[in-house]
């Protein structure tokens, strides 16, 4: 009975904040047929948007997951000074806007700013995917360290303690013991940044510069397909957004751990 | 459930060094400060900076304004409203995830992280869309503060979900089926046994919601109306001042709300030590 | 583990491919646009005509559309851009300001304009609340619908129609301004720009948006049931194009080629009024001719006495801490203000 009850109310806010969208973004795109779709997709600079979102992407997550076991293991595990504070540091990133986080990015890198000199230097930050890449990396920072803490809190290191007095190294015992037991919090961790870089929106706009063809995003490409009313086409990429983020979840989920995982 | 007499230790101050040794130590520290200072420290200084570029009284002018307390009341309760319905319904979910089965939950499992992956204009088209004026089931709470609220329910929905998940998912049986055996009903047996395991995940879920709510304005901006006092969230707020060319104001307001985030998110990252403490004791 | 790393090795690669791709150096010369968010179809149908021209042969673009003060904020912070195209002149100055453009840009042909286009009103189809001016506007019932002044350069233009539509009709300054506080008891949902506004219309929210002349006719291109309406009284938006202080001459020459009959056509059969009218006089644009030209309407600009420019009109109107919006928004919204 109480089963019962737990699923029903799981289910009825999944359909009604999640399930519901997600259809209504899933009729929406094919709701003209699929000629529209493809005409979106297909476009060259769509295209050319999804490789700027996936070379992003791929820089940011791995930084935001080494990051975020790196980080995990030292709360957890290790002594120091300041530790309230570092901890609150990790979650301080989605606090900002994305609007106030393109402006403090503007305020270091822009003409002006603190280290304007850099593109004098030929270092092109803003205006260009390392700032595109600063942008996803701050907006997605705390995912899998916040994975990761309480998963280590929970299993506490005994087992790394036994393996260290068996002769294991450093490394070895974090490859064979450590990695496999945090394992489903760095997959949550991974998929939850991973969709965080390929939805970020607002600061990215403010950063990007939205040159056509070169740093406009898929995002960016959505908003500018809903400028032209181009429903369909908004509709459309986002859901390829949301594909690659289910794939991502189904490819870290099928890496199964006959080894250790990375 | 393991003994957590080591977690106590490495807790304990005098405790026997931290595992891994110094060194260790101070190269994942080492790691770990710079990567953070040049994504996040640097930035939120650069915001502090510009926030006192014209001075205290500027500063506490346009903080105290009218408009911008209104919008920093109504994202505050508003943010924390959303926040406690995440730690509930969040942990049911999760719970729902990992113990359950039902047709179909692979795939629901599957999509809870969607909320991040589809650009906040699309959420809130969809909301829109959903719960407007053409909602097709006659619920129309658009340009209204509960659309404010149903739209931070859709961005920070993942949230507690994935950060109790994995947590559940470890959790040994053992210490259960050992409380069933002595007679411990369903409740007693979640509230005594589970719910200070899984007590740190749904903290981390809700300081994350939190601070994303606080932050928001993609899904936000689309479908609350923006009306100043009245459904004008303070990331709105300081999206107007920044394009009316007033950074500095824009930045005072953005440290204020980073500085009561802030505030909470050490407060909640106490209670989760005390939590665990007490447990140990 | 070994194939994990594998994935992620080819990942990388394929990440570092992306990337030179994304920085790949073009031959010949290059012009970087950036411009306001809404003209991006017809700028592509100009620059096509002009790369036929000999002038623009061989002459590639990198282009930017946004928000048209983000845009701005963007050339100040370091964007390289050789042609500016904003939807205000507040927007240049702001260029002025930073030293990236000229500041005697006004006295180019035709001002530094390429193309207008006024304030109109935008009704559900068939106009079933006969919204035909101003004063419609606030007849009871009526749920207007006008991005924030402080974040949407089209709401700049809104406020100002609204105000000079009053004063043309005799009023004073004191009258016109309350008529524009009036106006925002009636505001039901204040976007952060004018495409927002325009979707939060098309959305079902509201009986009346204040918009672009030109944004209307790209949503009635696209197929949506509205209805245009041009008050009697309305503002003349017009829409600069200017050179940065850049070396590049085919610069100026694009420049030259929107200004001209072939560009100015485009314009026009876009949903743009041309500043050369003169190519409203050939036959193929004769629709066009009578929906601009036809009907009389008193049409002011930024610049008349009225206004004195945009530096005094956004002082006066929407500067952050002393601007008449700042009082107006609290009045109708704030503690004392009408019920949210």
């Amino acid at each position: 009975m109480r089963r019962h009850l737990l699923r029903f109310v799981a289910l009825v806010y999944l359909v009604a904040i999640l399930l519901a969208p997600l259809a209504m973004v899933f009729w929406r795109t094919f709701e003209h047929g699929l000629a529209p779709v493809w005409a979106a997709l297909s476009d060259p600079e769509t295209l050319h948007a999804f490789r700027v979102t996936l070379l992003v992407t791929v820089i940011a997550v791995p930084l935001n997951t080494v990051f975020g076991i790196v980080a995990g293991l030292a709360i957890v595990r290790r002594r120091f000074p300041g530790k309230g504070l570092l901890n609150a540091f990790i979650d301080l990133p989605l606090a900002l806007s994305p609007v106030v986080v393109g402006l403090a990015l503007f305020l270091l890198y822009g003409r002006n700013g603190w280290f304007g000199g850099l593109s004098n230097h030929g270092i092109q930050v803003l205006f260009a995917w390392p700032g595109v890449v600063l942008a996803v990396v701050f907006v997605s920072l705390p995912f899998v360290a916040r994975e990761v803490i309480p998963t280590l809190r929970e299993l506490g290191d005994e087992q790394e303690q036994a393996a260290q007095t068996l002769g294991a190294s450093a490394w070895q015992t974090f490859r064979r013991i450590t990695l496999p037991s945090i394992r489903w919090a760095v997959v949550y961790g991974v998929v939850l940044t991973t969709a965080r870089c390929l939805g970020e929106y607002g600061a990215v706009a403010i950063v990007s510069g939205r040159i056509v063809g070169q740093t406009e995003t898929a995002t960016l490409r959505v908003d500018d397909s809903y400028q032209n009313f181009d429903l369909t086409g908004a509709y459309a990429i986002s859901l390829v957004l949301a594909v690659i983020a289910v794939a991502v979840l189904i490819a870290m989920t099928l890496t199964k751990p006959k080894e250790q995982s990375v | 459930m393991l003994p957590d007499s080591s977690v106590a230790a490495a807790w304990r101050p005098g405790a026997r060094s931290d595992t891994g040794g110094r060194t260790g130590t101070a190269l994942s520290l080492g790691v770990v400060s710079t990567y953070l200072t040049v994504v996040v420290v640097l930035p939120i200084a650069a915001l502090v900076w510009e926030s006192q570029r014209n001075g205290a009284h500027t500063f506490w002018q346009v903080v105290s304004s009218p408009e911008a307390v209104a919008a920093l009341r109504l994202t505050l309760a508003v943010a924390v409203a959303v926040s406690l319905l995440n730690a509930v319904l969040g942990t049911v979910t999760a719970w729902v995830l990992v113990r359950d089965e039902f047709p179909g939950k692979a795939l629901v499992n599957s999509v809870i992280d969607l909320p991040f992956a589809l650009p906040t204009i699309v959420a809130g088209l969809t909301l829109i869309a959903l719960y407007g004026p053409q909602s097709p089931v006659g619920v129309n709470v658009a340009f209204t503060r509960t659309a404010i609220g149903l739209a931070l329910c859709f961005v920070t929905l993942p949230f507690v979900v994935r950060t109790v998940q994995p947590v559940l998912q470890e959790l040994d049986r053992e210490m259960e089926e050992a409380a069933r055996s002595l007679g411990a009903g369903e409740v007693t047996v979640f509230r005594r046994i589970v719910l200070p395991n899984i007590f740190p995940g749904i903290l981390s879920g809700v300081a994350l919601a939190f601070a994303r709510a606080v932050g928001e304005i993609g899904a936000v901006v689309l479908i609350s109306g923006n009306l100043p006092y009245r459904t004008e969230v303070s990331s709105v707020f300081v999206m107007n001042r920044i394009e009316s060319g007033d950074s500095a104001g824009a930045a005072a307001v953005a440290v204020v709300l980073l500085g009561i985030s802030f505030a909470l998110l050490l407060a909640i990252g106490g209670l989760r030590f005390l939590v665990t403490r007490h447990e140990r004791a | 583990m070994r194939r994990s790393l594998l994935l992620v090795l080819v990942l990388t690669c394929l990440g570092l491919a992306a990337a030179s791709a994304a920085s790949a150096r073009r031959d010949g010369t290059t012009l970087k646009l950036v411009a306001y968010s809404t003209p991006k179809p017809v700028i592509g149908q100009i620059i096509s005509a002009w790369q036929k021209t000999s002038a623009g042969h061989g002459v590639s673009f990198t282009q930017s559309y946004g928000a048209s003060g983000s845009q701005a904020r963007a050339i100040v912070a370091g964007q390289p851009a050789d042609i500016a195209f904003l939807s205000t002149g507040l927007d240049i100055n702001s260029l002025v300001g930073a030293g990236l453009v000229s500041p005697t840009w006004q006295k180019a042909s035709h001002g530094g304009i390429v193309a207008d286009s006024v304030v109109a009103f935008v009704v559900r189809g068939g106009n079933p609340k006969h919204i035909h001016n101003w004063s419609d506007l606030i007849k009871p019932g009526v749920q207007v619908v006008t991005p924030n002044p402080f974040s949407s350069g089209s709401a700049k233009w809104n406020i100002l129609a609204a105000y000079g539509a009053e004063r043309k009709l005799g009023k004073t300054d004191k009258q016109a301004t309350a008529f524009v506080q009036q106006l925002f008891r009636h505001v039901v949902s204040q976007d952060s720009s004018g495409s927002n506004a325009t979707n939060t219309f098309l959305a079902g929210k509201g009986d009346v948006l204040l918009t672009y002349e030109s944004e209307a006719y790209a949503a009635l291109a696209a197929g949506k049931d509205i209805h245009m309406v041009i008050p009697k009284q309305t503002m003349l938006i017009e829409l600069p194009m200017v050179p940065t202080n850049t070396p590049l001459s085919e610069t100026q020459q694009f420049i030259s080629f929107c200004q001209s009959a072939p560009a100015q056509t485009i314009f026009a059969e876009n949903g743009y009024r041309p500043v050369l009218t003169s190519v409203l006089k050939q036959p193929a644009l004769k629709k066009w001719r009578l929906a601009y030209q036809g009907g009389s309407r008193l049409i002011f600009k930024i610049k008349d006495p009225l206004f004195g420019g945009w530096a005094k009109a956004n002082k006066i109107w929407f500067d952050p801490t002393s601007g008449r919006m700042l009082a107006i928004e609290q009045a109708v919204g704030g503690p004392s203000g009408a019920a949210g």
